[in-house]
């Protein structure tokens, strides 16, 4: 057997809290709450428990385990891991895809770290000069739109405390000298201080949220039971158009005075109607499961290669069973008792259900909270205190989008942490220059988020959950998952791991493809792929060349390493 | 928010609550046996050149 990898955590804590910080990000806090208020809580949300159990954990399970097994015979990469796990030439340049996605991701996420950055420095200032705070949606929005250049392309990137450019210098940089620093000294150290930080101002803010009770008196039907109402109860009462477009939703703590308050709403619109979802319709939308899974999916941080490549450097006595739980269920605190009790209640208190209804990731976090810290008491406090915790929750998880391509890197070229870092770094200034510069309606970030970020991941999800119940083995990979583990798996995690997650994930993205790729249900196909084929966008183009361009440079990389060329160790 | 709704979310909260706080008690409660098994303890990684 080789030598295994001299680089290695620390402690066992650190490794843990490692992979909760790359899973927790902005979608734990902005995200998740947004999609199960959508869908209603009690229905959402056993969905997403369904989802967790066999989506979330088995994938994360699987990768601790074939990232384990590989590092112990001298693979860290995601390439590596594959060509150690499956006697096949090709297999490598599949493993790849495990070092392009963290990689291209790292560019345009790079970028929302950013944001988070400047928006807690703007809400510092706003805190000696009162003046800095947003007075309107509108202010809010016009805000946003000139940090992020949304209206034109380079318009982000001037030197200015306002602008995107000197924060996404100063993140850039950050990143690069943490990594540089290595896996116990850069990526453990900063997760082992950022994650309890993360937390403890978590509640802060969360004390201060659900202490506001009603915040103006002559809006009674703004506070925070009615934030918490939206957001957790189990039915939908929504007020419906004749063409069956939501006008309005209505919630309220009594059930019957919701139901006279929708009629209301109803009989003022002609041909308006109320509509009542349970639980058991919801459950019934197949929209509902493909949110909760995606949900859970993405925001784990499974099947992108990272938590591959950060148990690669795990000993071989290490305990993946609890170390995956622990992870896991850190990032599920994170999301449901913080991110859900934060931030719905907090904008619904201020601005009512309809300045909150229908807001995506990035209105609900950078238009309509802004806002609501702008008019909250000591807001500025809170507001800076708020979006540092979601800087805190980007750069754990950016750090970890950089370690796969050092390790494919240092593994694939034999060189140091100087060399791959220096190369990275001129990689991904390039490629996070490309996303700052095309800033116009956010096109480039958005179409890589879909064909990298979402579609892509997908992809090598369900590769490495069948490459571990099916080529790996599942007798071994159990045998691997338990070595030194104190916890045993029910022996029903076993058919779980074989048959129900592989099948469900194929469903979910055979979903996920009909809906948003061919355009299933709906008037045509997702935007994102008439930008490509309809419109010939060029930023959209250029993004799919800059990700070919990635590709083709990585998979060079492997061919021309001797590292792949041997049979793997035994 | 109607009483389900306050159902459902202390459920919520309260299961990934606990289950939070029982995962970390277990990792820092693990035997002193097992932590003997750590891979990797020293304070200076190998990854770092030196300058």
């Amino acid at each position: 057997m080789e030598t295994p990898s001299k680089d290695s955590w620390g402690s066992r804590l650190g490794v843990i809290m490692a992979v909760a910080g790359s899973a927790v990000g902005l979608g734990n806090f902005i995200r998740f709450p947004g999609q199960a208020a959508q869908f209603g809580g009690g229905a959402f949300m056993i969905a997403y428990a369904i989802s967790f159990l066999i989506i979330g954990l088995p994938i994360g399970w699987a990768e601790w385990a074939m990232g384990r097994y590989a590092g112990q015979r001298g693979y860290n990469s995601a390439a590596g891991v594959f060509h150690c796990l499956v006697p096949w030439r090709g297999s490598k340049y599949i493993g790849v895809l495990g070092a392009i996605i963290p990689l291209v991701i790292f560019m345009y996420y790079v970028v929302i770290e950013a944001w988070t950055l400047g928006y807690t420095v703007r809400f510092a200032r706003a805190f000696f000069d009162p003046t800095l705070r947003f007075a309107t949606v509108a202010e809010s929005q016009a805000y946003f739109a000139g940090f992020v250049g949304k209206d034109g392309d380079g318009t982000a990137l001037r030197l200015d405390l306002d602008a995107l450019l000197p924060w996404l210098v100063v993140v850039c940089g950050l990143n690069l000298v943490l990594i540089y620093r290595g896996i116990s000294k850069g990526i453990q150290k900063v997760c082992e201080i950022g994650m309890p930080v993360l937390v403890v101002l978590s509640l802060l803010v969360l004390a201060r949220v659900l202490t506001l009770g009603t915040p103006d008196p002559a809006k009674p039907d703004q506070n925070v039971s009615i934030g918490l109402g939206y957001m957790w109860n189990p039915g939908k009462t929504l007020v419906v158009a004749a063409d069956g477009t939501t006008l309005a939703e209505v919630v309220d703590a009594d059930p019957a005075a919701q139901q006279a308050k929708a009629e209301l709403l109803a009989a003022a619109t002609a041909g308006a109607r109320v509509e009542r979802k349970t639980v058991l319709s919801q459950l019934a939308d197949p929209d509902l499961w493909l949110a909760a899974a995606g949900q859970i999916f993405f925001s784990l941080s499974v099947g992108f290669g990272v938590i591959l490549v950060y148990a690669s450097y795990l000993g071989p006595r290490d305990d993946l069973v609890l170390s995956g739980l622990t992870a896991s269920a850190t990032n599920e605190f994170c999301e449901v008792a913080l991110g859900g009790l934060i931030t719905l209640p907090a904008a619904v208190a201020f601005l009512g259900l309809a300045g909150v209804a229908g807001q995506g990731t990035f209105g609900l976090g950078f238009n309509v909270l802004p806002l609501v810290f702008s008019e909250m008491p000591a807001g500025s406090l809170f507001g800076a205190m708020f979006f540092f915790v979601l800087f805190i929750a980007a750069i754990t998880s950016s750090l970890s989008m950089l370690q796969p391509g050092i390790a494919l890197l240092e593994e694939a070229l034999g060189i140091g942490r100087k060399g791959s870092v220096g190369l990275l770094g001129t990689l991904t200034a390039l490629g996070t220059g490309f996303v700052a510069w095309f800033s116009r309606d956010l096109k480039a970030l958005d179409t890589l988020d879909f064909w990298v970020g979402t579609f892509l991941i997908f992809v090598l999800a369900m590769i490495q959950i069948i490459l571990f119940a099916w080529f790996f083995g599942i007798d071994q990979g159990w045998e691997e998952l338990h070595r030194g583990a104190a916890l045993r798996l029910p022996r029903f995690f076993r058919p779980i791991l074989r048959y129900v997650c592989p099948a469900f994930l194929m469903a979910i993205f055979g979903l996920w493809v009909m809906e948003n790729v061919i355009g299933w249900g709906r008037a045509k196909p997702s935007s994102y792929v008439t930008d490509l084929f309809e419109k010939g966008n060029p930023v959209a183009w250029l993004s799919i060349g800059l990700v070919a361009v990635v590709a083709f440079g990585l998979a060079t990389t492997i061919a021309s390493s001797k590292k792949y060329r041997d049979e793997p160790p035994a | 928010m109607q009483p389900a709704g306050l159902f459902v979310m202390i459920a919520s909260v309260g299961t990934v609550t606990v289950l939070f706080v029982w995962c970390v008690w277990q990792v820092l409660t693990q035997p002193a046996a097992e932590a003997e098994h750590l891979h990797g303890t020293e304070f200076e990684t190998p990854d770092v050149e030196r300058r």
